[in-house]
């Protein structure tokens, strides 16, 4: 017979085995791309799991097939725009919704909502052609234009907004503050970990986007380092070595960008689901 | 504050209402809701690249004929069937074991598990790839484990591949799903647990009357946008079989050929058939509408 507090203690410790090695299987494709980075491409093939001497080897040839430093700004000119954007837009609609609810908007908004399922695939062809018809086709505006306004988004800010203190607002209109700087000066401070939050997800989900751009970007000055590294990776004898050089450098910033405000994030969500 | 007092502050004019929301609408109907009707009005088009005329059904009489439509059909609910539920369990397994009060570490492990969410999905499918090799790392793993004698054909074998695909989209979105859960589980309130624990429920009794039914809404929630997402995978399938690449069969025997790269294959690859490639873009459509709409039924059903 077991006693409880042994078998209280037992299963503690499966829990601690079973995260862990949870945790494990999560991190463990970081610490292979970072050790593949130093290996030739034959070693990383044969599943070597130690460090090599292949990394300036590495990267010289990733840096000469690559313009790394073009590739990295045309990834960032549409990471940050977009974001901005996507951010600002959204807002103002998830705000907009929720403050200015009206029998007709509220329609919209679940006609709105309705667009979350439509599948880009049906969108793609559209799209192209649509941006053909401006002329904008292997261009950074053609792949910002359709992310700006994501129903996601407007819905994430709207369900937050409803945490959004009416006293606050009550207060700003007696001192005669006008709408647009209600939401300016008031709401925008004071949601500062939604915004966060929103801001991880629309980063990353832009930074990493690959079919759009696949779509739109032909020429090689126009691409992103996911682009890049999918034409390196999808390779049948890929340069493994030259592509883990791209994939740690594509990761740097989304990591960089979580760790950052991951406490911000964590209290976005948890502020959404109330 | 009182309903009848917030309509009292409410401002007269409408049309601040419609500046908030103004921008937005005229975005998501030009890059959405015009695309979606004119990708409608194509699928009953056909013709080389732009040039298309009207072709009434043929698009559908194609359809039903197309042995390369059937493949990807099916693969895509291989993908959905097999993947969706086993992610989403693991996922709410881990946040309740995250969610227990004495646990120590929780945040780097939270961290930790979360953290694969960060890689793009092109990126992991590379590192996934590198590492599935024949003789790579999981097969000589595999072999001095003594968990299998030869080498897992992950790249030539149709079931190994689709195998392999799964693992690597497991591993991407487990994390992602469970902070969704986690966030839930946070405003269920503890004593409910204890008065549960004191009564002597098991745990798993705990976790499958307690937990799951309090969550229902972030589980429909969760439910509905993995299957959005794995009825659209595409990246993934992509850099693995190089599914970009002219010509070739994305996978052994097809194996990884989703709805959305026939998609992209029908419309950028073969001799491009606009009006075709949006017919089989309405069937994902026609699914996730589908699809959504019982994941809705069956989550209110059982609540009544």
């Amino acid at each position: 017979m077991i006693s409880y507090g042994l078998k209280q203690r037992l299963s503690s410790i499966a829990v601690y085995i079973i995260l862990g090695l949870m945790a494990f299987i999560s991190i463990f494709p970081f610490l292979w791309m970072v050790v593949g980075a130093t290996n030739s491409t034959s070693d990383i093939i044969n599943g070597k799991m130690s460090f090599g001497s292949a990394l300036l080897l590495n990267a010289t040839t990733f840096f000469t097939q690559v313009n790394v430093p073009l590739i990295f700004w045309n990834s960032a000119k549409i990471t940050i725009i977009a974001t901005v954007l996507t951010l600002l837009i959204s807002s103002l609609a998830g705000y907009g919704f929720e403050i200015f609810a009206s029998r007709f908007r509220e329609r919209l908004y679940t006609l709105m909502l309705l667009t979350l399922m439509i599948p880009f695939a049906a969108l793609m062809i559209p799209l192209f052609m649509l941006m053909g018809k401006f002329g904008l086709i292997n261009t950074h505006i053609a792949v910002v234009l359709p992310t700006i306004a994501s129903a996601f988004i407007i819905f994430y800010f709207r369900q937050s907004t409803k945490a959004f203190p009416h006293e606050l607002r009550d207060a700003a209109r007696v001192d005669g503050l006008k709408e647009w700087q209600i939401f300016l000066l008031i709401y925008m401070p004071v949601m500062r970990s939604t915004y966060a939050a929103a801001f991880i997800i629309v980063f990353m989900t832009i930074w990493n986007s690959y079919l759009w751009p696949l779509v739109v970007l032909q020429s090689n000055d126009t691409k992103t380092i996911t682009l890049v590294i999918s034409s390196l990776g999808s390779a049948y004898y890929p340069d493994y070595g030259a592509v883990m050089i791209g994939t740690v450098l594509a990761t740097i910033p989304t990591l960089f960008v979580f760790f950052a405000m991951q406490r911000q994030f964590v209290e976005g969500m948890l502020g959404s689901v109330k | 504050m009182s309903a009848l007092s917030q309509r009292r502050m409410r401002p007269r004019f409408d049309v601040n209402g419609w500046l908030f929301v103004g921008p937005a609408l005229v975005l998501i109907a030009t890059f959405m809701i015009f695309p979606i009707l004119h990708s409608l009005w194509m699928s009953f088009q056909s013709g080389l690249g732009m040039r298309l005329s009207f072709a009434g059904l043929k698009n559908i009489y194609r359809l039903f004929n197309d042995p390369l439509f059937f493949m990807a059909l099916k693969n895509t609910f291989i993908f959905f069937l097999v993947q969706v539920p086993i992610m989403l369990t693991l996922a709410l397994i881990t946040a309740s074991l995250l969610n227990s009060p004495d646990l120590k570490f929780r945040g780097l492990l939270r961290t930790a598990i979360f953290l694969p969410c960060v890689t793009s999905l092109v990126a992991y499918t590379v590192l996934f790839k590198s590492m599935f090799v024949a003789n790579g790392l999981i097969n000589t793993t595999l072999i001095n484990l003594g968990i299998v004698d030869t080498g897992i054909p992950w790249m030539t074998d149709p079931f190994w591949c689709r195998t392999m695909i799964i693992i690597a989209i497991t591993w991407r979105w487990t994390g992602y799903n469970m902070i969704f859960y986690l966030a839930a589980m946070q405003n269920i309130d503890r004593s409910v647990y204890e008065a549960a624990r004191i009564d002597g429920v098991p745990t798993w009794a705990r976790f499958l009357y307690l937990t799951v039914p309090m969550l229902k809404p972030v589980i429909l929630f969760t439910t509905v946008t993995s299957t959005i997402g794995t009825l659209q995978l595409f990246d993934e399938v992509s850099t693995i079989t190089g599914g970009g690449s002219a010509g070739g069969a994305a996978g052994p025997g097809n194996s990884a050929l989703t709805l959305s790269l026939y998609i992209y294959n029908l419309t950028f690859k073969f001799a491009p058939n606009f009006g075709y490639a949006a017919t089989v873009s309405y069937v994902i459509v026609f699914l996730v509408a589908v699809l959504s709409f019982l994941q809705f039924y069956a989550a209110r059903e059982r609540k009544a």
